[in-house]
């Protein structure tokens, strides 16, 4: 299933899913249901089946939604028998839940529902706090209920143990069927509509979802404690209404909207974090009384509406803090209904052709959009010629007992229309203008697009509606992108032709079969009901929906990495064989010709600013020349003059760009700079910062700067398997080269020497293998594999790739503090003290961040999100977000004591950058670690086999990747492997030594990875160093490091192949914030702080000096480029310096060597 | 692996061999040596034969100079062709060096456009990039540009600085995400078989159902002569007498070996006729932003 897709029922009841990657609707599994309504959220989809049952049909993920269940065995000490089950009878029960008050035994919990199975049986579990008890899982202390403790006192009375197991939801890409409320007084009183939502309303606990139904009888149902970890929820639970609901809308975040048999809004309000179901309902009235609302779809802050003629409605002025809006603005087009999705995209059915229409145009500036747009887009089974029904036939149905019969006849009448589709599709999509749409919605391309004025309803609180075609032209709008209707418009024949208009309105979506005839004459699908809410539509997303295409299975559509059908087309060949053939040709003889055109100097010359190098330090403007020069042997060479005046005496420093080794885009300030370094502005800290007027012209210069600096160096094209990948604060990744002499033995080659070249792209973290695999996760933990590709980003034309250059996003938030304190007479307030901190301020309190005069971080970057209070802030919150301390800056704790006259919240606010480079998703799992196997290039099992890749997902999962080879670095598929807590780092070194960090602070090592087991077998704990809480672990060829919280960097010690897992960590060295060791257990770092001639730099790239077989740890550090790095990967690096072994005897004997290099070797 | 980018360089950097030689009825003070140069094949004639006029003028009396022309086995050369099609049209089959006789006198005034100086191959440059630009992004690239960006793609083409040309010339290489190509490919198609000068219509990078049109589309669309199969023949009068004016050219052998007939050459290759349109477009135009195609008969060796 894709992982975003608009979802859809046609007139049959089938779902069809229609992926925004693809062109065509793909039946969804649903055995031979029949349903009438779905609504979609990313991860599941919740429907009414035509027997009012309602169903969930979970996303199926190669993370299982697991859950634990866990039992406490407490035991006392008796001077007769030691410890045993019998208790006092003031004591709690034998087996009991976490805080002794449930009796709990082991065979009495059951599976909450038949989607669940167990994992395995109960188990001991023996971690605790990150140790291992090696006690049976024993935790003793003096009396219940107390502090347990892992060794057992003399004081030592009682003890207890911990059981834990695991169960799975097993119903996942099938509609699991929800059990109704079952109350024997009542009527039964079937479900009628159902909406979820709410996704946007907290982050706990995970995948929360607000899911809302409506009955037959007009009452409204909340689903309680809908989840990830509980897809189905646990019960519904009743709401009251003023009045028999008809139908009923929940948008992401807090808007829930209903609609009254009578044709009013129901608008709810309070809806909240603390109280997702919200407190009270408000009633808004319909735009005209005569034609009260059918149907009404709510977003983030967008609300639409249809009304019982047909008519669609934008309600303005919508938002949190007014969810009833303003008044209502009516739009073009007649819709059965509509749906407002992600990012307040639009979806309806249209009214005459029962077309899915997209609202073209919708941006957070514009809601109401643009136009409305038919999704011609054919289904799977309309294809199919053999006029197999694939939704009848082909799935598996989960759910023996609710097998429906009827509708036979559809497949008949389908197929009998299937074959002309395509080419009747063909037809009306004819050579129009690209833009127009080529089926426009019933009764109103003639309108579309041409000066329109709004009949606009008026107030609602006024309950004026617009009395038929008004006399006199409404008042014209400010706005006239929207395509309001002219109000004088003659009602539509159309309109008044559809039966059942006039009376209620026939129940949406089960429109009765017996209309399929006329309709079936037609050449498309007739849709009923469509969902947005897993579909994610944004402004850069090309859609391919609107034309069809033939010839194309859906299967061709799927990228097939690094080889696009056009690179490997005979006429590409063809081209690059006859140009190399032309050339030789008529020019191989001729070479002695003179040119006809002198090669001249090139000078590019500009206005930028310059930070000047004195102080006081400021930009000054300089007047910049480019000037590229070939020299006699064909080489191209540069130098940049920057021109300056100091005290009306005109001055230039120039650079060679031979010599820089690194252009960094540096966007802050609003202003658009960079810095150039070369390897004494590195030694200095103090690289040359330039600042263009405009992003264009930064652009234009950082691209021939760089393009100059890799002619120079002769770097051209894709980086090669070996290169160091590093990523800095601002998520630019940089790539360099290394030298066969970087990890010379003797005269290393000093690291602030390396090149370094920027890649398109934004990242959080990157990680290379000598094979060329390369992958990458971003700020919003989405996963990337690299294309093959250069270049992107802001580096068009030459000095980037044509293919293999793709549209990349990246979320962050932004976060800012409220500070208060307390005073005697009003409480916490906003005024603080004279010495206090800004009331609004940055974490550390230095700076005043107001919510309005916050910006994001630079100008690549745009809001997406209102501000929200930050409740996972370190060290808990209370109901509002606050944390308390004593006073400013001190130690926040979540709740409030008597000491406390302090409190701040967080605010945070994402913003999105979207950008372009040689990635493309891993979808759909999102990322927080990845480590792929470090190899020799040559392949040492020979070539074509996979290549092992970890990783943890951002929920703490650890997963491996299956099936990831040169050719397909994306890989096929996830392994789960299980744990009992989540994990935050993974590394895999030489011979599949796997080493991971729990979020405990404590290191596992996996037993038995290999090729023929990826997954291995079991977790071996490994405590961290003394009172230090490991974050982070990196496995070479044998050499084990990881890094605690505080910045120490640690040995593994002992790491021999009979005991892979080492005896003891060893110190190395402090200051360290990210650690990567290669294949040649070669030690690189970040740095936290490394002190230049002239500047600190914070997040530097440093190389271990001295690291030998006999001495892994090393002696020292080397410094190279930085500030600003937060992560690099030298993984891929394995050539050693090719001349030693040839040159010099080895200096040991040679099975001595042997031994020393390769003690874990296979 | 290789990239299109790659393709760009070949283009730019393609040269042909010319051997320049005096009009046998020029009047010369002394004997007029042979000049030999290396012609881009992006470039055109007048701004690259400065040097050719410095060496023929050496040996003339100042009198006898007049407007420099060229011309290459009778056919006087139009300098508002690039090179390259010059050649690929009238040269290729014949061995290199090229020999173009350089002339003095007698200017071909029908044949032939005036060159007073390099300002009017400049004209005639960039009023070639807009018309490119009119049909491929209704001028709205074009226009967008500044001054000094027009007068760079001018100058990094009279200097030969590839770098400096496409710096500016990738921005009208480019088009919308979701259209997947330009809205119409702009080129050029000649033949020495007819009299027209050259083929030029309306014609759209994708078919109405969005699939790429290659360049074998296009011919059969706009010059069906060109790709016309050995059975159609016959029964196209057009090609029927073509056909036969090279059976008398020609030796009948080759006709007779079913072999094709035309050669479809850019830039001096033939790229099959199943590449796409838009590609050619955007890597095998000329720097006046036009394919030039030329439709050449088969060598016969």
């Amino acid at each position: 299933m894709p992982s975003s897709a608009l979802w859809a029922v046609d007139l049959f009841g089938r779902v069809h899913t229609l992926s925004t990657a693809g062109q065509h609707w793909e039946p969804c599994r649903n055995g031979q249901l029949e349903f009438k309504r779905v609504s979609a959220a990313t991860q599941c989809c919740w429907g009414i089946a035509c027997d009012n049952q309602v169903y969930v049909c979970v996303r199926a993920s190669d993370v299982p939604i697991r859950h634990q269940e866990e039992a406490y065995e407490n035991q006392r000490w008796n001077p007769v028998g030691g410890f045993c089950e019998k208790l006092l009878p003031s004591d709690r029960w034998p087996w009991s839940d976490v805080s002794g008050l449930q009796h709990r035994p082991l065979s009495g919990v059951a599976l909450p529902s038949p989607h669940w199975e167990w994992e395995s049986d109960w188990y001991v579990d023996e971690n605790f706090g990150g140790e291992p008890t090696e006690k049976g899982g024993w935790t003793y202390a003096i009396d219940f209920p107390a502090t347990y403790t892992r060794d057992q006192k003399w004081n030592s009375c009682v003890r207890r143990r911990r059981w834990i197991r695991y169960r799975r939801y097993k119903s996942c890409d099938a509609w699991a069927k929800i059990p109704s409320q079952e109350d024997p007084k009542q009527l039964p009183d079937p479900f009628n509509d159902i909406s979820v939502g709410g996704w946007e309303v907290s982050d706990e606990p995970l995948g929360r979802l607000s899911v809302w139904a409506v009955s037959l009888q007009g009452k409204v149902w909340y689903r309680e404690d809908v989840s990830h970890p509980s897809p189905e929820g646990s019960a519904w639970c009743p709401v009251d209404t003023p009045g028999e609901v008809a139908q009923i809308s929940c948008g992401p975040h807090d808007l829930l909207w209903a609609t009254l048999w009578e044709g009013q809004a129901l608008v709810r309000e309070g809806v909240s974090r603390n109280n997702p179901r919200g407190s009270s309902w408000c009633v808004v009235d319909p735009p005209t009384a005569e034609n009260g609302i059918m149907h009404v779809s709510v977003g983030v802050s967008a609300v639409w509406a249809v009304t019982k003629d047909r008519k669609v409605w934008f309600r303005r002025g919508v938002n949190s803090h007014n969810p009833c809006g303003t008044s209502w603005i009516k739009m073009v087009g007649e819709m059965l209904m509509v749906d407002v999705g992600l990012n307040d995209q639009v979806w309806g059915i249209g009214c005459e052709d029962h077309a899915v229409y997209f609202r073209q145009g919708v941006t957070q500036s514009e809601l109401s959009g643009k136009t409305w747009k038919a999704i011609v887009a054919v289904r799977e089974c309309d294809r199919s010629h053999s006029g197999s029904s694939s939704s009848l036939l082909s799935a598996g149905c989960f759910f023996g007992d609710e097998v429906r019969g009827g509708g036979e006849s559809c497949p008949a009448s389908d197929t009998e229309a299937s074959s002309d589709i395509e080419r009747l599709g063909l037809h009306q999509l004819g050579p129009t203008e690209p833009l127009d749409s080529p089926r426009s919605p019933p009764s109103c391309g003639t309108t579309e697009g041409a000066g329109e004025v709004a009949g606009l309803a008026t107030q609602t609180s006024g309950a004026k509606p617009h009395p038929g075609p008004p006399a006199s032209p409404p008042a014209e709008l400010p706005w006239t992108n929207i395509d309001l209707k002219e109000p004088k418009r003659a009602p539509s024949p159309a309109t008044t032709g559809f039966p059942g208009t006039s009376s209620g309105f026939p129940a949406l979506g089960i429109l009765p079969l017996g209309l399929d005839e006329p309709y079936c004459a037609d050449d498309h699908p007739l849709w009923a009901w469509v969902s947005g809410g897993a579909c994610a539509v944004e402004a850069h997303t090309t859609l391919k929906w609107f034309s069809v295409q033939m010839g194309l299975s859906p299967s061709v559509q799927t990228l097939t990495l690094a080889i696009t059908p056009a690179q490997t087309a005979a006429w590409r060949k063809q081209i690059f064989q006859q140009l190399t053939e032309r050339t030789k040709r008529e020019l191989e003889n001729f070479r002695h010709y003179e040119q006809a055109v002198e090669q001249s100097v090139w000078v590019k010359t500009g206005a930028l600013q310059w930070w000047c190098d004195w102080k006081p330090h400021k930009w000054v403007d300089v007047r910049v020349a480019l000037e590229q020069f070939t020299g006699h042997d064909g080489a191209r060479d540069s130098i940049l003059f920057i021109y300056y005046v100091v005290q009306e005496e005109k001055k230039y420093i120039h650079v060679f760009l031979n010599e820089v080794t690194a252009l960094v885009p540096v966007f802050n300030e609003a202003k658009h700079s960079f810095c150039l370094y070369t390897p004494e502005r590195t030694r200095r800290r103090w690289p040359v910062r330039l600042a263009a007027a405009t992003e264009q012209d930064m652009n234009d210069w950082l691209s021939l700067l760089n393009l100059s600096c890799c002619e120079s160096r002769r770097v051209h094209g894709r980086p090669s398997p070996q290169a160091i990948w590093s990523v800095t604060c601002k998520g630019d990744i940089f790539v360099s080269e290394p030298s066969p002499d970087l990890e010379g033995p003797e005269h290393p080659l000093p690291c602030d020497q390396m090149f370094w070249r920027q890649m398109g792209g934004h990242l959080r973290v990157v990680e290379a293998n000598a094979r060329g695999v390369v992958w990458g996760i971003g700020y919003d933990h989405t996963a990337w594999v690299y294309t093959g590709g250069y270049g992107g980003g802001c580096f068009q034309g030459l000095a980037s790739s044509t293919s293999n250059i793709y549209t990349q996003s990246d979320v962050k938030s932004v976060c800012i503090y409220e500070n208060q304190r307390w005073n005697p007479v009003t409480g916490y307030t906003g005024r603080g003290l004279p010495t206090d901190r800004y009331m609004w301020s940055d974490a550390l309190g230095l700076q005043e961040c107001t919510k309005a005069g916050t910006k994001p971080p630079s100008l690549q970057w745009s809001w997406v999100s209102d501000w929200s209070v930050d409740f996972s802030a370190p060290g808990g919150t209370d109901q509002e977000g606050w944390q308390y301390a004593s006073d400013f800056p001190g130690s926040y704790h979540g709740y409030k004591t008597m000491k406390d006259f302090v409190r701040r919240r967080c605010w945070a606010r994402k913003c999105k950058l979207v950008t372009s480079g040689p990635w493309l998703e891993v979808a759909p799992i999102a990322l927080g670690d990845v480590s792929i196997i470090p190899e020799s290039p040559a392949g040492t099992l020979g070539d074509g086999h996979s290549i092992a890749l970890w990783a943890v997902s951002d929920k703490g999962d650890v997963l491996c990747r299956l099936g990831v080879t040169e050719l397909n670095p994306a890989g096929s598929s996830w392994l789960h492997v299980g744990t009992d807590q989540p994990f935050t780092s993974i590394s895999i070194g030489a011979c599949h030594q796997v080493w991971a960090v729990a979020r405990d602070g404590s290191a596992f090592y996996r037993g038995s990875v290999s090729p023929s087991q990826p997954a291995g077998d079991c977790w071996y704990h490994i405590p961290s160093p003394p009172k230090q809480r490991l974050k982070q672990v990196s496995v070479g060829h044998t050499s084990v490091y990881a890094l605690d919280e505080n910045g120490n960097l640690w040995y593994r010690q002992g790491v021999m192949p009979s005991y892979p897992q080492g005896s003891s960590w060893e110190h190395v060295s402090n200051n360290v914030r990210s650690v990567s060791v290669g294949p040649l257990d070669q030690v690189w770092v970040i740095a936290d702080k490394v002190q230049g001639s002239q500047g600190l730099s914070r997040g530097t790239v440093c190389h271990r000096t001295g690291v030998q077989p006999r001495e892994p740890k090393g002696q020292g550090w080397d410094y190279g480029i930085g500030g600003g790095w937060d992560h690099i990967s030298t993984r891929g690096n394995a050539t050693r310096a090719p001349q030693r072994a040839s040159q010099e005897p080895p200096t040991e004997p040679a099975h001595l060597r042997e031994a020393v290099k390769g003690p874990v070797c296979c | 692996m290789t990239d299109d980018k790659d393709v760009l360089r070949d283009v730019w950097f393609g040269r042909i061999p010319t051997c320049f030689t005096l009009y046998q009825d020029e009047i010369t003070e002394r004997e007029a040596e042979p000049y030999y140069l290396l012609l881009p094949r992006v470039s055109y004639l007048t701004l690259v034969t400065d040097k050719v006029k410095k060496h023929f003028q050496k040996v003339m009396r100042q009198e006898d100079i007049s407007e420099m022309w060229f011309e290459y086995e009778g056919t006087p050369l139009k300098w508002h062709y690039p090179i390259g099609l010059l050649f690929d049209l009238l040269a290729s089959s014949s061995a290199l060096p090229w020999n173009i006789t350089v002339h003095f006198k007698s200017f071909p005034e029908k044949d032939l456009l005036h060159c007073p100086s390099k300002d009017a191959v400049e004209a005639h440059f960039m009023s070639c990039v807009k018309e490119a630009d009119a049909l491929k992004h209704k001028s709205q690239v074009i226009n967008e540009m500044q001054k000094k960006d027009h007068k760079q793609l001018w100058m990094g083409l009279q200097n030969d600085r590839f770098d400096q040309f496409w710096a500016i010339n990738r921005k009208l290489m480019e088009y919308p995400a979701e259209e997947n190509g330009f809205r119409y490919i702009p080129f050029k198609i000649y033949q020495t078989t007819t009299e027209r000068p050259f083929i030029q219509k309306l014609f759209r990078p994708l078919t109405a159902d969005g699939q790429l049109h290659t360049l074998g589309d296009l011919l059969k669309e706009v010059c069906p002569s060109a790709i016309a199969p050995e059975g159609d023949m016959i029964s196209n009068v057009k090609t029927f007498l073509f056909a036969t004016k090279m059976l008398i050219l020609h030796s009948k052998q080759h006709f007779l070996d079913g072999e094709k007939k035309n050669q479809v050459m850019i830039h001096g290759i033939e790229p099959m006729l199943e590449t796409p349109l838009q590609w050619l477009s955007e890597h095998l135009s000329y720097p006046d932003n036009f394919l030039h195609i030329s439709v050449v008969p088969q060598p016969t060796d």
